[in-house]
């Protein structure tokens, strides 16, 4: 009854890809992230939502769009939970968890303000050396930026 | 190796590592040798530095080599608001290999990823300076015979110090125990002592010094900067603690060698200098050698 009530908050896709589980703070973030304020079919979501899990949480449902791992896995950074449900014809297809990738290119900003990436313009790169935690090795300075200074461009 | 930047230590193999080495050897006892007669070498110090600088053109010169470049950023392009990109894809139009020290963290790998030619970092801010680690391994190799299962001594600021860092990292492939000498403040960062834990060693810390000086082989001795303290009453506490007296040195192994990476201020005291188990000085010359050998190695002549 619950998950239904639910579900009438932000209105099913017939085809598409629902992100659950975003924490409700990083809904934005990931909507950034994955570039859907500049995508041209239709985007649903809701945050701060209730959830039995979580207290509160964010969902994105985007409509015609199925994601490569590649392109899921760097909002990990910022919904480590979030759960990818793929739709075809209103029916769940597939449904998967995102996981923390290996490597991060381009999304984060290095910690260190004394790095390259700082000074001129290049791609950040970091190489994901503990991902409990979420620490990320910039590839440049070879300094650690954690979670909790993590700053996405 | 050919043609292959060196930016951070672990760039080179252990092997590689062992191979500047053994070239170094050959260049100590045979010097002055023209190989690079036909080769031009960048020379980029945005920052002075003396002993670096002067150590690599040093180990040009007696290649035959020659040198275009700047010892300071403030007549450069540079000053002009150039970007790191553009100075190095001009000068390495100019040039067969780059040495560069930069203030910048990154800036070397950054520029080893756009240059044509091989980078060498001559240090990048706080970051790596793996040229120092390979002269520090020469000298530890060439005074005590071998890499392999030695006790080492780092002393002084091993919190700051960059050269403790990297040398710490290489000298986890030979199976160092290590004798980390430091005030609380300055102790070893956990991400370097990681890779001593990596490769299960074995390390030991102290707060004074006279207690290790017995019992290694290698003292490792660097200079503790009185702006790292948030006190500065600290520093005066402990600041002659971390300093060596040639009385210290009543007992010591046979082999027992002291480095340091200089400049030093007053952590070894002068009277330390005539004593055989000072090797500072032969030490900055070794960096010479190291030197001729990668610019040799990486330009393809060794």
């Amino acid at each position: 009854m619950n998950e239904k009530v639910k579900e009438l908050k932000v209105s099913a896709i017939e085809n598409g890809t629902v992100i659950d589980h975003i924490p409700a703070s990083a809904v934005f973030q990931v909507i950034k992230m994955l570039k859907l304020d500049e995508f041209d079919q239709m985007v649903l979501f809701g945050t701060n939502l209730e959830s039995k899990k979580y207290g509160s949480k964010g969902i994105i449902k985007v409509s015609n769009k199925f994601f490569k791992p590649e392109e899921l896995n760097k909002i990990s950074l910022v919904a480590p939970h979030a759960s990818v449900i793929e739709i075809k014809d209103y029916q769940v297809v597939k449904k998967t968890i995102v996981e923390i990738p290996d490597n991060i290119t381009a999304i984060v900003k290095c910690f260190n303000p004394n790095c390259i990436t700082n000074i001129e313009v290049i791609t950040t790169r970091f190489d994901v050396v503990d991902k409990e935690e979420i620490r990320l090795k910039c590839r440049y300075c070879e300094k650690i930026t954690v979670k909790n200074n993590m700053v996405f461009k | 190796m050919k043609n292959k930047s060196l930016v951070s230590i672990n760039d080179y193999s252990k092997e590689e590592q062992l191979r500047v080495l053994e070239v170094a050897r050959e260049f100590e006892a045979n010097p002055v040798q023209t190989i690079l007669k036909d080769h031009v070498i960048a020379s980029l110090f945005f920052e002075p530095s003396t002993r670096t600088r002067l150590s690599f053109e040093s180990a040009i010169n007696r290649l035959g080599g020659k040198i275009v470049g700047f010892s300071e950023a403030s007549n450069t392009s540079v000053k002009k608001g150039e970007s790191l990109r553009d100075t190095i894809l001009t000068i390495a139009n100019y040039s067969d290999l780059i040495v560069m020290r930069n203030p910048v963290e990154g800036s070397a790998r950054f520029a080893s990823e756009i240059s044509p030619v091989p980078i060498i970092n001559a240090g990048d801010g706080s970051n790596q300076h793996p040229t120092q680690t390979l002269l520090d391994l020469y000298s530890i190799i060439k005074t005590q015979g071998t890499l392999d299962n030695l006790h080492v001594a780092f002393v002084g600021d091993l919190k700051y110090g960059r050269t403790v860092h990297s040398l710490v990292i290489a000298l986890c492939n030979y199976n160092t125990t290590f004798h980390l000498v430091s005030p609380v403040e300055l102790k070893l960062p956990s991400s370097v002592k990681m890779h001593i834990k990596e490769k299960n060693l074995a390390y030991h810390q102290y707060t004074q010094l006279d207690e290790v000086i017995p019992n290694v082989d290698t003292l490792y001795m660097t200079r503790i900067q009185k702006e790292r303290f948030s006190d500065p009453l600290e520093f005066e506490r402990i600041k002659n603690s971390y300093n060596l007296h040639k009385d210290m040195l009543h007992t010591t192994k046979e082999n027992f060698r002291i480095l340091h990476p200089m400049p030093r201020v007053n952590e070894i005291h002068i009277n330390v200098d005539p004593d055989p188990r000072a090797y500072y000085f032969q030490q900055a010359l070794n960096g010479v050698y190291v030197r001729q050998a990668l610019l040799a190695i990486m330009l393809g002549m060794r």
